[in-house]
Order: structure tokens, then C-alpha cells, then sequence
């Protein structure tokens, strides 16, 4: 890839350097071109690309179920928030309501995907700064929120869990105790990372005061979840515009004012204890029976049993799984609160089996764009620092 | 002419009594409101909708495109705003033609659109008049046609 680089005014004293896209605090695969003067951040020019996948033309080929499988590996950090967000988006187009039992399951998931999501957002940007041993033990309480996924849908990271009208399977039986086990041990462990960090000189050196972002910046930028709410600005998708039951739950959207890299750390961390009482909440509010899937003929498919025993079902099976199902024309965009913010899915129908487009709103991808805002007139080192605390996932920011 | 429409949305209300102009069509789905807007006005609508003490429109959350190939006009651009403080969104739609895909930039009201742009110039060839830095974004500099259009194949060579 070619890539011209505008350098700014007096040349003569600065030094164009490539950080990344093969570094290990980038991420993944982001390349950014920094000019310097010394080791002053004149000029930080992120370029991206380098994992585009095409995901959204490939949407385009697939019927409306395939597609789910699709969004998991947008950000491959939260795959269940991709899911719920294309889930419901789909819903909107369809104008189906899912079971409340349905609707509880999601939202303790998708919590603790928030939870395991920030958890390796802490673990890799405190190894980004130095602090090795916070990343050993964020990923050892991820384990066993991986354990949870792994148990209820069969898969640890490509979960595909949540589909069109519902869930995929009823959860196994015992999975709560399992989910209760996780949560109850987890204040502790965020506590233990507090510890380590939050009154750390170090840590306070590497990030106060660094990366600052004000406001109206990000508000302008189009930055949103723990960067805009770090900055002062009360915005949460699951406050504003309520989806999946979440005007049910009772929690606080965590903002700080300073906006720089430690008021998104503090954000973050209160987020993980937010995210630990709506799990819980959702826990107590789930029905133990009722059903996981809504009721509509030949876009929902039918029980197993239902599948075995009437033809009515068996032909609704067959042609949903063979066609699809066909939504009336039209466009919509649903948001959800994904763990880095504003996660929006607009999907256009022409009234075939396929969506004619799906666009993805990444978070990451507009939250990126403030990068060089951060990083300039800083240290390299602080760009890490300004990387780390932007929360990207290459693989949203590309897709 | 004025009663001909009955506005249920008070923010259309308000946009076609600032100039009837400004909304070509106003289309209600799923209970989202979308405004078709001609291309030369989309700028003055835009800055109107940030700027409008009693709107506020001061968060652009995405622009995408949609190809309606083969028919004409051929793009359309959506625009989905949302205003933080009044908890609303609204979608602003322009439809442009598949000869000459043009419209102007809206960062001078969002500067957000500076990426948002880039990559529908990238995945789809509209040009956006007066983006300082219009290349491609995530494919590469060198790359040849435009791969969300719906002539170009999913798999396969061109």
C-alpha cells in the first residue's frame, strides 16, 4: 500500500516513523504514521484497511440467518453484541417482539461481554504501559466467562447465539449457578486490579493528564461509549434509547469529566461493576421455563419437536433453512451499547430472502478517527498509552 | 399547499416551515423518519439541524450508501443523525445519480463525516465536494472500481 504523508510545517527537523501495522501495542494490524520532531508527536496519521474482510458486500450474498455468523467476527471481542444488534435490527424490519424470557438471556450475555471485553481491554493496555501482572489476572477471569459462553452456546468466541426472533437453544440446565459462581468471585478480582493500579504512580504518570479529548471534541468526532462518556458526556444507548428490556434494570451511566486516558480507564472499571449488578438483576428476573423463541411461522423456525411432528412444521423448517424469509421492503437502523460504544446496524431490504445492504456503525472505527487529536504534541510513548484507551478492535474498525 | 401535509414528526414540521425547499419527501418505517433532501440543499439542512437551538442535531452517528443500480437516481446517501440532549434521531436521505455521484461534504457541520466520507468514496465512488482529503480507506490506494457497488461481484474476478 502507497500512501502519501502530508508533513507539516518545517520539514527539515522531523522524522516520519511507522508505527505498525506489525506492533504489538497497535492491536492488531493499525498503522500509524507519526511525524516527530525528536520524540514530540507532531503529526499522528492513523491508516487502516489492512484486515478489511468485505463482511458487508458478503452479508449482501447471504440469507438473513446466514449473516448472523457474519457478525460475530466483526469485533471478535463482543461477538454477542454484533449478534444482538443485527438481531434486532432484523426484528425491527420484521416487527417482531421476542419473548421477555428471550429478551433477559440477551441481556445477561451481552453484559458479560461487556465484562470480558473490558477485561482484555484492561489486561492488554496495562501490558501496553508495563504492568504485566494485570494482564495474567484479567485473563484468567475472562477464562471463565469464556467458560459461560462455551457452556450455553457451544462456542467460546463464535458464539452466533442470538438469532433472528430469539435465542438458538434453550440454555442448558445449571448454566446460572455457573453464571453466579463467575459473578459472585468477580467484585474481588476487580478490587485486586484497582489495587494494582488506580493509586499506582506509575500508572497515574502514564496516563493522567495524557490523551485528553474535551467534550465538544468528542461529541464533534462522533466518539461515543467510554470515550465520550470519559470526556463528560452522559450518553449510553441502553439509557437513551432502551432495547431488549433494559428500562427494566436498574444501573448508572459512569461519566468522568478529565477526558483523558485515566478518566476512560476509571469509565471502563465502573462499567465492569455496573455491567456485574445488571447481570445479576437479569439473573433474578429470568423465568426458569417459558419460551426462547418467538412464534412466527415461516421466519422463525419451528421446535425440534414441532419440526418431527406436523407437516406444517417440517415444510416451515424446510423452506427456512432452504429460501429464507422475506421481509417487506424498507430500511432500518438499530444501535445498541456494544463495549465500545455506539454499535449501529442499518440494514435495507428490497423484500427478498437477502439484505440488499447491511452497513455496520463500528465504534471502533469512529472512535479511531479522534486518534490524532490524542496522540499529537504528546511522547511515542503516549501514543500507546492514547491506542490503548481508544479500545479498538481491528477487525470492527476494518471489517 | 401547506395542509397537503400532515407532519407527524415535529422536526420534519419544523425543517419544511425553515424552507419548503430542503424536504423533497418524507418517508416513516419502523417508526424512524427519514427525510429525502436535494442534493444542493443537504448542506443548509445540515447546518440548520445542528445549529437549531430547539433541534440540536449535533451528533452525526453514520453516512451510508445504498445502490439502487440499475435504476436512476442511482445512490442514495443516508445521513443518520441523532441529537444527544433530546434523545432523537433522524435520518436525511440524498439521492444522486450513478453518471455523476456528487454531493457536498458535510464536515463543516460534523467533523466526524471526514472518515464516514472516505469510505463511501472508497466502497462506493461518491464524491463528496470539498473533503479535504478524499482517498481511499480501506482499500488500497491502487485498488481499481468500487466494491459495495452492486455491479461489482461478490466473489469471483471483475
Amino acid at each position: 500500500m502507497t500512501t502519501t504523508i502530508e508533513t507539516a510545517a518545517g520539514t527539515a527537523q522531523t522524522m516520519v516513523l511507522n508505527m505498525g501495522p506489525q506492533h504489538p501495542s497497535t492491536h492488531g494490524v493499525l498503522r500509524v504514521i507519526l511525524e516527530l520532531d525528536g520524540e514530540i508527536v507532531v503529526k499522528a496519521q492513523p491508516v487502516i484497511g489492512y484486515l478489511h474482510t468485505g463482511i458487508e458486500k458478503s452479508c449482501e450474498a447471504k440469507t438473513y440467518s446466514q449473516a448472523i455468523t457474519l457478525t460475530d467476527r466483526i469485533d471478535y471481542l463482543a461477538p454477542l453484541s454484533n449478534n444482538l444488534c443485527y438481531c434486532l435490527a432484523v426484528e425491527k424490519l420484521l416487527g417482531l417482539e421476542v419473548p421477555k424470557r428471550a429478551q433477559y438471556i440477551r441481556v445477561l450475555l451481552t453484559e458479560l461481554t461487556r465484562i470480558g471485553s473490558h477485561l482484555v481491554w484492561l489486561g492488554t493496555h496495562a501490558i501496553d504501559l508495563g504492568a504485566m501482572s494485570v494482564f495474567l489476572y484479567t485473563f484468567r477471569e475472562r477464562e471463565e466467562i469464556m467458560k459461560i459462553f462455551e457452556f450455553v452456546s457451544g462456542q467460546r468466541m463464535m458464539t452466533s447465539y442470538f438469532r433472528i426472533g430469539g435465542l438458538a437453544l434453550e440454555p442448558p440446565p445449571g448454566w446460572l449457578d455457573h453464571v453466579s459462581r463467575v459473578i459472585d468471585a468477580l467484585p474481588g478480582h476487580v478490587d485486586e486490579y484497582e489495587d494494582l493500579l488506580t493509586t499506582n504512580r506509575i500508572w497515574l504518570g502514564r496516563t493522567q493528564g495524557i490523551g485528553i479529548l474535551s467534550a465538544a471534541d468528542a461529541i464533534a468526532m462522533g466518539a461515543s461509549g467510554p470515550m465520550l462518556r470519559g470526556s463528560g458526556v452522559a450518553y449510553d444507548v441502553r439509557k437513551a434509547f432502551p432495547y431488549s428490556s433494559y428500562d427494566e434494570f436498574d444501573f448508572e451511566v459512569q461519566t468522568q469529566t478529565a477526558g483523558d486516558c485515566f478518566a476512560r480507564y476509571q469509565v471502563r472499571v465502573a462499567e465492569i461493576r455496573e455491567s456485574i449488578k445488571i447481570v445479576r438483576q437479569a439473573m433474578n428476573k429470568i423465568p426458569a421455563e417459558g419460551p426462547i423463541r418467538t412464534v412466527a411461522p415461516g421466519i422463525v423456525p419451528p421446535s425440534r419437536e414441532e419440526m418431527k411432528t406436523s407437516i406444517e412444521g417440517l415444510i416451515y423448517h424446510f423452506k427456512i433453512f432452504t429460501e429464507g424469509f422475506a421481509p417487506p421492503p424498507g430500511e432500518v437502523y438499530q444501535v445498541i451499547e456494544s463495549p465500545r460504544g455506539e454499535l449501529g446496524f442499518f440494514v435495507a431490504s428490497d423484500g427478498s430472502a437477502k439484505p440488499y445492504r447491511v452497513k455496520v456503525r463500528a465504534p471502533s472505527f469512529i472512535n479511531l478517527q479522534s486518534l490524532s487529536k490524542l496522540a499529537e504534541g504528546r511522547l511515542i510513548a503516549d501514543v500507546v498509552a492514547c491506542i490503548g484507551t481508544t479500545d479498538i478492535v481491528l477487525g470492527e474498525v476494518d471489517r | 399547499m401547506e395542509s397537503e401535509f400532515t407532519d407527524k414528526n415535529p422536526v420534519v414540521h419544523k425543517l419544511r416551515e425553515w424552507d419548503a425547499q430542503a424536504v423533497a419527501e418524507v418517508i416513516d418505517f419502523r417508526g424512524e423518519t427519514t427525510v429525502v433532501v436535494p442534493g444542493e440543499h443537504l448542506l443548509r439542512a445540515a447546518e440548520y439541524l445542528a445549529s437549531e437551538p430547539s433541534l440540536r442535531f449535533s451528533f452525526l452517528s453514520d453516512i451510508t450508501t445504498v445502490d439502487r443500480f440499475p435504476l436512476e437516481p442511482r445512490f442514495e446517501v443516508n445521513y443518520h443523525l441523532l441529537s444527544l440532549d433530546r434523545r432523537e434521531r433522524l435520518r436525511l436521505k440524498v439521492r444522486l445519480s450513478g453518471s455523476d455521484p456528487m454531493v457536498h461534504s458535510v464536515i463543516p457541520v460534523w467533523p466526524t463525516a471526514n472518515w464516514h466520507e472516505r469510505e463511501n468514496f472508497d466502497l462506493f465512488g461518491i464524491r463528496f465536494e470539498g473533503h479535504p482529503d478524499l482517498r481511499r480507506i480501506l482499500m488500497p490506494d491502487d485498488w481499481e472500481g468500487y466494491p459495495l457497488r452492486k455491479d461489482y461481484p461478490v466473489e469471483g474476478y471483475r
